[in-house]
């Protein structure tokens, strides 16, 4: 009559297949599909080349093809983290997996791994457009260090779309994001040089995740305000566990 | 540990508290190997709150949850459960072999696709998506993932709430068959007479404590009193006076009697009135005995709504 405890044996199988059905899972929800791998390179079909196009020697369509990338792959991490985890809390779904034997890396994982996918295309796609339509010329390893920025950029992300999702409602939540996610866009400069706003802005400008990644990227092509690079990384590193241990604790305390 | 050798699951003098309310206050629960526990219950008494703290998805504020001898949340112990919530939320865009695929993942010797679908009555629907499915059949669906990883022990938090009674005994059946295998089960329900069916110990919690706990048939027996109907003549209030019986009121040209020794008053009622007709006299079932266990505790007039 002993309790009999198997070791443990964490398959990685399962981190694949959770990886996978999350593909799946988005690839089936157009509505979250289209608008993130879409709205970026119209953005940038709009305002960088149709409009920004030539003046200034491209230097709107370069400017823009990096704070657009960064604008873009903030989405699906914030959506993809702050909607559904949100969603899957409060149905349910969340606790169910949280009681089944699944290694809680397993879930943060697939959907850190879907955000960094869908970065990555949302930035070939944007590149695509800077070296065609944009005119824009960069050496190869700026093409690569925007890729990469992009990329790793939408962990911070991830961190804080799994806070809201831990506290928003699920039909709360997609508001939320939007209310969080836009005006942050525009403060951190990634709409418009943050020179065309009021000075305050720009010290406010700080505060925003956004901003340090969307200066990150901009220094891979020479459109940075200066601020150093190990500050800009620095201050995401801590953002990002912030807000991951903010999660967790958050999760453990009320499911 | 020592003390709960045997226990695959328990609950030490468990505290959980929300804000204001205090949702458990100090109980104790073990689940045994081949045994199907019933925890009953009121809504609010306490009942997702043992069953959340047993599967590590909250900790307790005081006292202690163990699984298989460890922390709810070890991995290795999540490994020996298999788990139907209530309100399962699984995405709908998934197909049923879909959602098996991944449960079974996180199993190290899972069951295979076919032993999923014939324990749970899943013929032809792995290939469906769930959200086309019935309610019924999303609850066999949910059934399967909670069986697929061969579990010695099983939470089955309302299993057959919306079922047909057709569906509801296969699922029995497929409940007793993984207890005969020697498959521990935590049950929890409002259809008592699923826990009538199932169940091999029941616990009643109310508020937050146990209020009662045994065999079915202890739980039945707390409720010693029986109800006696009849039509009869007598006056209610001088059969209330009565010793051994509890109260008596008149409906009409019936009159219902609740007593602790239904024979020496059915005795008296017939030597005392030989025009009594239609008597009847009912032992209380587990509906009733839950009822009136729980509301003893706030209201001992309570009887009459278990009628």
């Amino acid at each position: 009559m002993n309790a009999i405890v198997q070791p443990s044996v964490v398959s990685l199988r399962c981190y694949y297949l959770e990886a996978k059905y999350e593909c799946l899972r988005l690839l089936r929800t157009p509505s979250f599909v289209l608008p993130s791998l879409l709205f970026p390179s119209i953005f940038y079909l709009m305002f960088g080349v149709l409009l920004g196009g030539g003046r200034n020697g491209g230097d709107a369509a370069r400017y823009l093809l990096a704070s657009y990338g960064v604008f873009g792959i903030m989405a699906p991490a914030l959506f993809g983290f702050g909607v559904a985890v949100a969603q899957e809390r409060e149905r349910g779904f969340l606790a169910l997996k949280r009681a089944l034997p699944m290694p809680p890396g397993a879930y943060l994982l697939a959907k850190m791994a879907m955000a960094m996918l869908f970065a990555a295309i949302i930035s070939l796609m944007l590149a695509t457009l800077a070296m065609t339509l944009g005119a824009v010329t960069l050496q190869p390893w700026q093409w690569l260090a925007l890729l990469a920025v992009n990329v790793l950029g939408a962990l911070p992300f991830c961190a804080m779309g799994l806070l809201i999702g831990v506290f928003a409602s699920g039909q709360g939540a997609p508001a939320l994001v939007n209310l969080i996610y836009l005006p942050m866009a525009f403060l951190s400069g990634l709409w418009l040089p943050l020179q065309a706003l009021p000075a305050i802005f720009g010290k406010l400008a700080l505060v925003w995740p956004a901003y340090h990644l969307g200066q990150i990227a901009l220094k891979v092509v020479g459109r940075d305000a200066g601020g150093s690079l190990a500050m800009h990384v620095g201050v995401l590193a801590v953002f990002t566990v912030a807000f991951f241990l903010l999660a967790r604790a958050r999760l453990v305390r009320s499911g | 540990m020592t003390e709960h050798r045997a226990a695959l699951a328990s609950l030490r003098n468990a505290h959980k508290r929300y804000g204001k309310v205090l949702a458990l206050d100090g109980v104790d629960l073990q689940l045994h190997a081949g045994q199907v526990l019933a925890l009953l219950g009121a809504n609010g008494a306490g009942k997702s709150t043992a069953v959340a703290l047993l599967l590590g998805l909250l900790p307790a504020d005081a006292g202690e949850a163990t699984l298989f001898g460890q922390s709810p949340q070890s991995l290795a112990a999540r490994q020996c459960i298999g788990v139907m919530l209530q309100s399962a939320g699984i995405p709908d865009a998934f197909k049923v072999r879909e959602l098996l695929d991944l449960t079974r993942s996180y199993y190290p010797a899972p069951r295979s696709f076919a032993d999923c679908v014939a324990m749970a009555g899943l013929d032809g629907l792995l290939e469906r998506r769930y959200d086309k499915l019935s309610g019924g059949q999303q609850r066999r669906v949910q059934f399967a993932l909670a069986l697929c990883g061969r579990p010695q022990l099983l939470f089955l938090d309302e299993p057959t709430t919306g079922l047909d009674i057709e569906a509801r005994q296969g699922l029995w059946r497929a409940i007793r068959e993984l207890v005969g295998e020697g498959c521990g089960v935590l049950l929890t329900t409002h259809y008592l007479e699923e826990a009538e069916a199932l169940a091999d110990r029941v616990v009643v919690l109310h508020e937050g404590r146990v209020a009662a706990q045994g065999s079915v048939h202890e739980i039945r027996a707390h409720v010693a009193q029986r109800r006696i109907r009849c039509v009869s003549t007598l006056s209610a209030d001088s059969v209330a006076s009565w010793p051994q019986v509890r109260s008596a009121r008149r409906n009409g040209d019936r009159m219902e009697i609740v007593s602790d020794a239904a024979e020496a008053v059915v005795q008296r009622l017939l030597a005392e009135d030989a025009g009594l007709q239609e008597l009847e006299v009912h032992r209380a079932g587990l509906a009733e005995a839950v009822l009136e266990l729980t509301q003893d505790a706030d209201d001992k007039s309570a009887f009459k709504e278990a009628a």
